[in-house]
């Protein structure tokens, strides 16, 4: 198992965000996480990504804990958070901020970080020509773009995705998806999490439905699609069912 | 009586006085914007700098290696204090922050004083000579060094920030703590470094002062709101405009000292610093509010 999460809890102060979450996740997958606001998503990859110290539980990354160590020990380690709404350096250029996508590897790998932005730019061609603009300057689909390829400048084993697909037309939402799935071919471990259920599990091997900060559901992207909760919660179908009936 | 050369010597002076505000507006507003802390002890650096440096002078040292030995000693000290005051603190708001810097700095004035006593210190000047006649207003050499240090600061700062990789990824962490922290940023060890290099600028323009003003142990307060002024004239997040912020100071002070009355000299920071809480508080008082160490 890559990654291996024991019955994690974690508080925002009182509010408890993850109660005894369990996830495994296998070299090469592409997990999908689905939820209503508020279920915990964004905790557990923040907590991850080491943002959050658990209060309890376990987080294994090829079987040695990484529980409650800092952001810099594990973007070190392997893993690398594309968080919600992009942060990415607004005034700061879109080539310093896939620079400083690579802050943790910039002493033993100087000499090669243009050829490794160039690959970025290779992925995400779109990004070409406007390398020396201030990031702030994108529309929001270059902006989710540069995010994930700052994030993948960090050479993760796993990206963690906030919401790639928020506020974005469905044609950028398309292209961002099949460059995950592109990604995921070329051996990165992908944990995705997503409001747009359809885009996510078109591309997911496995998804995960989250409510009130653990998981309720798992199983192949099929499975998930054809569960019929999912199906009036998440993919519109019966409308005037709510997904607090879930 | 106002000649022309009268009103050039004050505008020399004030430039002087201004470049001393400006090093010190500098160093608060690099230490405030990576650590979001207003380092209250910020004019104590400067005093202990020129004491340090002053005494290690007196045991027969050269200047020059009593410059670095003391520049470096504070500079040491702004980094224990920040390990063991602030890091050990780094929870709290960051008005509970700036009330520690402010013990700080009551703290060293203290030590000064066990150390020092009260007596007056003076350097000699860098490089000999009379001064220099520009339109009838003479310029110390002094003068010129401090000009000299201020200028060199600016352009040292302006190439971190803007040139060098680890410039950049300070920049980010003041940007966008979070996202610093994901891509690998230690925002701890950005904040022990801007307290390491804020004492050593401080004592860098205490040694560069020493030598043109009495050097005691209690100097620093007044120094230190003289900067604080700089750099919120500047708007606190810049460091073109703490030294704008300083040189206007120091020319408004010099001016209103030589035309009206050397009792206006220290009224004039206070007057600006409570002009500026009451139009734009949110200058201050918001940055404050949304940046935390
Ligand atoms: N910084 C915070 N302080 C307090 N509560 C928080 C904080 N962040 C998230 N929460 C709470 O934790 C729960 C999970 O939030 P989050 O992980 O953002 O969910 P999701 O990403 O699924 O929308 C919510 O109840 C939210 O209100
Ligand atoms: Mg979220």
């Amino acid at each position: 198992m890559l990654l291996s999460i024991k019955s994690l809890n974690v508080y925002h102060g009182y509010v408890q965000a993850l109660r005894n979450l369990d996830l495994d996740v296998k070299k090469g997958e592409l997990l999908a996480i689905l939820g209503a606001n508020g279920a915990g998503k964004s905790t557990l990859l923040e907590t991850l990504a080491g943002l959050h110290r658990p209060a309890q539980g376990e987080v294994m990354l090829e079987g040695k804990p990484i529980t409650g160590k800092s952001p810099d020990y594990i973007v070190k380690h392997g893993i690398s958070l594309v968080p919600e709404r992009r942060e990415i350096f607004n005034s700061l250029s879109v080539l310093d901020n896939l620079l400083l996508g690579a802050f943790h590897r910039y002493r033993s790998n100087k000499g090669t970080l243009s050829d490794d932005v160039a690959e970025i730019i290779d992925i995400f061609p779109a990004l070409k020509g406007r390398e020396r603009e201030p990031a702030g300057t994108l529309s929001g689909g270059l902006q989710q773009m540069l995010a994930i390829g700052r994030g993948l400048m960090a050479r993760p084993k796993i990206l963690l995705l906030d919401e790639p697909s928020v506020g974005l037309a469905p044609m950028v939402v398309k292209e961002i998806m099949s460059t995950l799935a592109q990604l995921k071919n070329s051996g990165v471990t992908i944990i995705l999490v997503e409001q747009n259920t359809g885009a996510a599990l078109k591309v997911a091997d496995r998804g995960f439905v989250m409510e009130r900060g653990h998981i309720t559901l798992g199983g192949t992207s099929q499975d998930i699609l054809s569960d019929s909760k999912v199906q009036q919660a998440y993919l519109g179908r019966k409308r005037m069912q709510t997904a607090a009936a879930l | 009586m106002d000649t022309p050369s009268q009103l050039l010597q004050l505008l020399f002076t004030g430039l002087t006085l201004g470049s001393i505000y400006a090093l010190i507006g500098l160093a608060l507003v690099t230490t405030f914007n990576i650590t979001g802390i207003l380092n209250l002890a910020q004019g104590e650096f400067v005093t202990i700098g020129a004491l340090l440096a002053i005494s290690l002078y007196a045991t027969g040292l050269p200047l020059a290696a009593a410059f670095i030995i003391a520049v470096l000693l504070v500079a040491a000290l702004g980094g224990v204090l920040e390990r063991c005051a602030i890091q050990t603190a780094r929870q709290a708001s960051a008005l509970t922050l700036i009330i520690i810097t402010l013990g700080l700095s009551i703290f060293l004035r203290g030590l000064a004083l066990l150390v020092w006593g009260t007596e007056t210190y003076s350097l000699p000047a860098f490089s000999e000579g009379g001064p220099l006649f520009i339109g009838g207003a003479a310029i110390t050499p002094q003068s010129f060094w401090i000009f000299g240090l201020t200028a060199l600061t600016l352009a040292g700062l302006y190439a971190f920030f803007e040139l060098t990789y680890w410039g950049k990824a300070v920049k980010a962490a003041v940007l966008n703590r979070t996202a610093a922290r994901l891509m690998g940023i230690n925002p701890n060890r950005l904040s022990l470094l801007a307290f390491l290099a804020s004492g050593a600028l401080g004592a860098a323009a205490g040694i560069f002062i020493a030598p043109v003003t009495m050097t005691t142990y209690d100097m620093g307060f007044m120094l230190g709101v003289k900067g604080f002024v700089a750099a919120v004239i500047g708007g606190l997040n810049n460091i073109g405009g703490a030294v704008l912020g300083g040189i206007l100071l120091g020319i408004l002070e010099s001016f209103s000292a030589g035309l009206i009355s050397s009792g206006l000299k220290d009224a004039f920071a206070i007057i600006i610093l409570i002009g500026v809480l009451l139009v734009r508080p949110q200058g201050i008082i918001g940055s404050l509010k949304e940046r935390k160490i």
